[in-house]
């Protein structure tokens, strides 16, 4: 009965009253914690201190182009589904520093590499979808024949709190893509939260060395039966599904698929669907020189597919209408990746689809351009 | 080899080639980074222009050649305009090389067709100095070169020396020619039936505008050379030059790294789709 009740099964219990040794403990070992927060209307990642900064009793509405916050009288502080943004900047900077050069009065350079800022930071309550995404990221960013120096200081030195899923929103499709909404990897200590408090899972030796200094109990069996039920409700809550089949495949004798335009129709090429994905890793390289000539610094900053500079070849982009940078998105999630990265590129999140400003649905768009081949 | 800082380099020489084309030969300024710097015919490298930015450049080249490093630029944006304008004893930065090269291995003892177009003649231009240098090794070598307006050739006396040499066939195409032209006006494509090769032991490589490279291989796969021996160098918007920033991506492929040379039967599908 107990193994069955996944994510849980080994969990210690911490009653609610004792939520703020957690971020006690954290701060003690050196890490600077942040954690979900109601700032401008959203739930983001924001440096914390107490455990009364995080939502509680908040819950969010998630719709194609629709995100809303609501309170409710109650003491959940996880009981609301992705963020406003994945863990993505915390380990790919929006806009970061890559070399200075200097230029002597007889005009020699000299290259400096930028050093990477990497504070030691616990993230506290980190999704199912979002350590996926981590995962892709991860695979980009590190396990390339180039690996990011930058990126690999501040991985190395996150310390990564789970928390799994119990209110996914209608946007969330992580049951479909298999990657929640309970976490199963790539966390140090995992949350599985229920009314009376938390259920502690450490898969780390960090993650266990953090379990040691909390006041934490054996969990019992009905604490261990509410918190299943509540991850199974979750997975049965979620109706998208990703549309079935070798993808990569169907997609590719599709790319010239009639959809294609129609879509571009709604499509404001905004790259707000980048922005939020969690495995986007594009970047534009740009210079930026102080006043007085003596010193340059060449930056890399995000940049999405669906700017026209991004395919920019000899002045003309490559992708000259919005009907093809909408495939190159779709295409590139759900097909590109398995063949660069042996898996999808999607992880169920569902921002793409509450942040597009056109409610424009990645499954149903998928589907649509599937539907063409019949 | 230097991935994400730049070395310092220095321009030795710069040459005209015809208006807005030209060549820098550069040497890095660091001895030991020069004596080290290796690289393959149809790689690149990034050039940085000292507070403008940085811009792919294949090198032109011959790999054994160690004190130098060379590379044919056409002035068309803001980076390459300032690069024409740095004279010898200026500095810049380079990172590279990077990418695949030719596969100029594969090319001994067989015969080479070498078909390039418009401006895209330097990613080759850097093979066949290393065929031409080392011809014994190579079967017949025909070199191919098409450009819009008789005037864009670059490098006619080149062509002419080559066209002396045993065993090559050299054949050139303008669209448009002023009198006097001595080769023929339209397409590289044209000439396939004056080529001297044995399809089964025949090597291709081919840069240039893509339209202009699906006629080559599709032209020269339909004369009996198998689509993998069919090579093609590939361009696109690069800016980190190692698989990272995700502009050069065609497909599945980043052209940066997994390529700039493609064997056509493994990008054409792809390359036919347009705005891929
Ligand atoms: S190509 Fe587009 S979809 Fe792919 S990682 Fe870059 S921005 Fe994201
Ligand atoms: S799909 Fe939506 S979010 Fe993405 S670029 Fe188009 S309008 Fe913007
Ligand atoms: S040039 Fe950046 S990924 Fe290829």
């Amino acid at each position: 009965m107990t193994a069955e009740c996944e994510g849980v099964a080994e969990a210690r219990f911490l009653a609610a009253a004792d939520r703020q040794r957690l971020i006690d403990a954290l701060m003690d070992a050196g890490h600077e914690v942040h954690g979900p927060v109601v700032r401008d209307g959203v739930i983001r990642y924001e440096p914390i201190t107490t455990i009364e900064e995080l939502p509680r009793g908040w819950r969010d509405e998630q719709q194609p182009g629709r995100y809303r916050l609501q309170r409710q009288d109650d003491e959940r502080l996880f009981a609301w589904a992705a963020p406003a943004h994945s863990l993505k900047p915390h380990v790919f900077a929006p806009r970061e520093t890559l070399f200075t050069a200097r230029r002597d009065t007889e005009g020699r350079l000299t290259f400096e590499t930028a050093e990477p800022e990497a504070p030691r930071i616990a993230i506290l309550g980190a999704r199912a979808c979002d350590l996926a995404g981590l995962f892709l990221q991860d695979k980009h960013f590190l396990h390339g024949p180039h690996a990011d120096a930058a990126y690999r200081a501040r991985r190395r030195n996150l310390f990564l709190i789970a928390v799994h899923c119990t209110h996914p929103a209608a946007t969330c499709f992580c049951a479909a893509t298999g990657d929640g909404p309970v976490a199963r990897y790539g966390y140090d200590l995992a949350i599985g939260e229920i009314d009376a408090g938390w259920l502690l899972t450490a898969r780390s030796e960090a993650g266990v060395a953090m379990l040691a200094r909390l006041p934490v109990q054996e969990a019992d069996e009905e604490q261990r039966q509410a918190a299943d039920a509540a991850f199974t409700a979750a997975t049965r809550a979620q109706t998208r599904r990703l549309p079935e089949g070798d993808l990569p495949a169907r997609l590719a004798a599709l790319a010239e698929s009639p959809a294609w335009a129609e879509v571009a129709e709604r499509c404001l090429a905004c790259g707000n669907c980048t922005a939020v994905c969690p495995s986007c890793f594009c970047h534009a390289h740009v210079e930026e020189t102080d006043l007085d000539g003596g010193r340059s610094r060449r930056l890399r900053q995000w940049d999405s597919c669906f700017t026209a500079g991004h395919s920019l070849l000899h002045g003309r982009p490559v992708r000259a209408d919005i009907a093809s940078r909408y495939r190159q998105w779709l295409t590139h999630k759900l097909a590109g990746w398995h063949e660069q990265y042996d898996r999808s590129g999607c992880s169920g999140c569902g921002r793409c689809i509450t942040w597009c400003p056109e409610g424009i649905d990645l499954l149903a768009e998928a589907t649509a351009v599937l539907e063409t081949a019949e | 080899m230097s991935t994400a800082l730049p070395m310092e380099a220095e321009v030795l020489a710069r040459r005209e080639e015809s208006p807005g084309l030209f060549t820098l030969q550069l040497r890095l300024t660091d001895p030991a980074a020069q004596a080290a710097y290796a690289f393959r015919p149809g790689q690149f490298n990034m050039l940085y222009l000292y507070g403008v930015g940085e811009v792919p450049i294949s090198i032109v080249s011959d790999p054994r050649e160690e004190t130098l490093i060379e590379h044919t630029i056409r002035a068309v944006g803001r980076v390459t305009r300032g690069l024409e304008r740095l004279a010898p004893g200026d500095r810049l930065g380079l990172r590279g090389p990077f990418g695949n090269g030719w596969p100029l291995g594969d090319c001994e003892q067989r015969d080479v067709i070498v078909v390039t177009g418009g401006l895209g003649c330097a990613p080759v231009t850097g093979a066949i100095h290393y065929l031409m240098k080392r011809r014994e090794r190579f079967g017949h070598v025909n070199i191919v070169q098409g450009v819009k307006h008789s005037a864009d050739l670059i490098w006619r006396e080149q062509y002419e020396c080559w066209a002396r040499m045993p065993d090559t066939t050299v054949l050139i195409a303008a669209d448009e020619a002023e009198p006097l032209w001595p080769w023929h006006v339209g397409r590289v494509t044209d000439l396939f039936d004056r080529l001297h090769f044995d399809p089964a032991q025949t090597i291709v490589l081919s840069c240039g505008p893509e339209g202009m490279m699906i006629a080559v291989a599709e032209q020269l796969q339909a004369k009996g050379i198998p689509p993998e021996r069919i090579w093609l160098s590939l361009e696109r918007n690069m800016q980190c030059g190692i698989g990272l920033c995700g502009h050069c991506q065609f497909g599945a492929r980043f052209v940066c790294r997994d390529g700039p040379v493609f064997r056509w039967r493994d990008v054409a599908s792809r390359l036919k789709i347009r705005g891929l």
